[in-house]
């Protein structure tokens, strides 16, 4: 089997399993929307503090949605074995790794583009921002994806590892909320966004070079 | 390898061996102390006795000769923490991964420290204990980023595992910290930053510098001391089924 075909294999595997699965794609957009909700509740129905706030509440919900998923990526292969074949096969750990992980993103990270205009219109945000929130979601939750799943390499062996997990990956997110979140509120503010949107481009592409090293290093460790 | 001189070379696979690294850190350790706290006791009096205070903040700045070695230690224990756990990695080095997960909570507090002093000083100069300025964030982030690989060390049972885990996540924690500072401090100057951070740095008379790098280097001897203690016991808990343990043991009772 030539490499992109088994690349490919390895995607339709992961979307027809999560199809047969469909609460796995539910719960994290459920609670990406949960915790959009709460926020309004817990401040009080003040809408220009809910239109100041909305890219930050959404980025923030973005991320702890995408971390909640994390743990979806590796653990069945853990344990039926498949992540053993993926180490076994001739083909290079690191593109079936990151096969892997786009699938996961096609799972998880895209619902969240579908469903995150409406959130925003619901917390006020203006509608010419809305593009740039798009934008920045297409391009900020790979990455989510992609660092999160060095996380999840380093702690699928664990029986508690998802405490550890969300210390070990946020901080990491730190650098894709910065930049995500201020082209929101500046696109809101109808500033230009365009520094901010080619860092999240060049971060999207580093991590889509460099975190599958991590990731193959960390899946063999956690095999021993 | 034919660049390095062979002594070195002989020296750092002597190293590699844990019964020479115990005896060798052992007859170091004094020599360690003692200039320790030579460095220490010239640093403090040199910084809180000689050094002038300052015209604008009074006696308050005296505070950085704990506060700016703190935050520089801060940075290098993570730099050699990831280089060791890289060299543990690569040439599975078991001192080598000693050394790695021995300096995290050395450095974890020296950030700490860097964090408390910071903000004790910040109390009477700024007016407040805390402001979400580039470089306090940024060296709270690394605080997290230390209790990341002290938390992961401790779930893993399997210890040679663990270590590996460890090196592999302080590698890509170093390919993230200048990414992490440099978005941060973006992130800051693109807020309307508080002005009272952007006091103008003045630049350090001599008789304040001296004793600050005075400080700095005694800093790093006690990372050395600290550092080399946690490692000797972690070594003899891992090696505590070798014959050369259970010979020392037997040795000084």
């Amino acid at each position: 089997m030539s490499l992109s075909r088994a690349f490919f294999a390895v995607i339709r595997r992961d979307l027809v399993l999560a199809l047969r699965r469909r609460s796995e794609i539910a719960n994290p957009l459920l609670f990406f929307i949960l915790v959009i909700t709460l926020f309004p509740l817990g401040i009080g129905a003040q809408p220009h503090l809910l239109q100041a706030i909305a890219p930050g509440i959404i980025w923030v919900s973005a991320l702890l949605a995408a971390m909640l998923s994390l743990d979806s990526l590796f653990r069945s292969d853990f344990d039926d074995g498949s992540i053993e074949q993926i180490l076994l096969s001739p083909h290079p750990t690191t593109v079936l790794v990151l096969a892997k992980i786009i699938a996961h993103w096609l799972v998880t990270g895209l619902p969240l583009l579908i469903v995150a205009p409406l959130l925003a219109v619901f917390l006020g945000m203006p509608n010419h921002a809305l593009g740039i929130l798009l934008l920045t979601l297409l391009l900020g939750t790979p990455v989510l994806s992609l660092i999160g799943a060095i996380g999840v390499a380093l702690t699928v062996g664990l029986r508690r590892g998802g405490m550890i997990l969300s210390l070990l990956v946020l901080p990491l997110y730190v650098p894709v909320l910065i930049f995500a979140g201020n082209a929101v509120q500046m696109a809101s503010g109808g500033l230009p966004v365009d520094a901010q949107i080619n860092i999240l481009i060049s971060i999207l592409l580093m991590a889509l070079v460099l975190a599958p090293l991590p990731v193959a290093a960390a899946l063999k460790m956690s095999i021993n | 390898m034919f660049l390095i001189p062979d002594p070195v070379v002989r020296f750092f696979h002597r190293m590699a061996s844990p019964p020479h690294f115990y005896a060798f850190t052992q007859r170091l350790m004094p020599w360690l102390v003692v200039i320790f706290l030579l460095l220490t006791a010239a640093g403090l009096y040199g910084g809180l006795y000689l050094a002038p205070a300052d015209y604008q903040q009074g006696d308050s700045y005296r505070i950085i000769y704990i506060h700016v070695p703190s935050a520089w230690m801060s940075l290098f224990i993570y730099m050699v923490m990831a280089v060791a756990g890289g060299i543990g990695l690569v040439w599975r080095i078991k001192l080598a991964e000693i050394v790695a997960i021995s300096s995290a909570p050395v450095g974890a507090s020296f950030t700490f420290i860097a964090l408390v002093t910071g903000s004790l000083w910040g109390k009477p100069m700024w007016g407040t204990w805390w402001v979400w300025d580039a470089r306090l964030t940024s060296e709270l982030i690394l605080l997290f980023l230390y209790l990341g690989v002290i938390g992961l060390y401790g779930a893993i049972d399997d210890k040679r595992t663990a270590s590996r885990a460890v090196a592999i996540l302080a590698l890509v924690g170093v390919v993230n910290i200048p990414i992490i500072h440099y978005s941060v401090e973006w992130w800051n100057t693109l807020h309307q930053g508080p002005t009272v951070t952007k006091m103008d740095k003045p630049s350090i008379h001599v008789s304040m510098l001296i004793p600050l790098l005075l400080m700095a280097i005694a800093f790093k001897f006690y990372y050395l001391i600290a550092m080399l203690q946690r490692a000797r016991t972690e070594l003899l808990l891992r090696e505590r089924n070798a014959q050369w343990v259970k010979n020392m043991i037997s040795e000084s009772k």
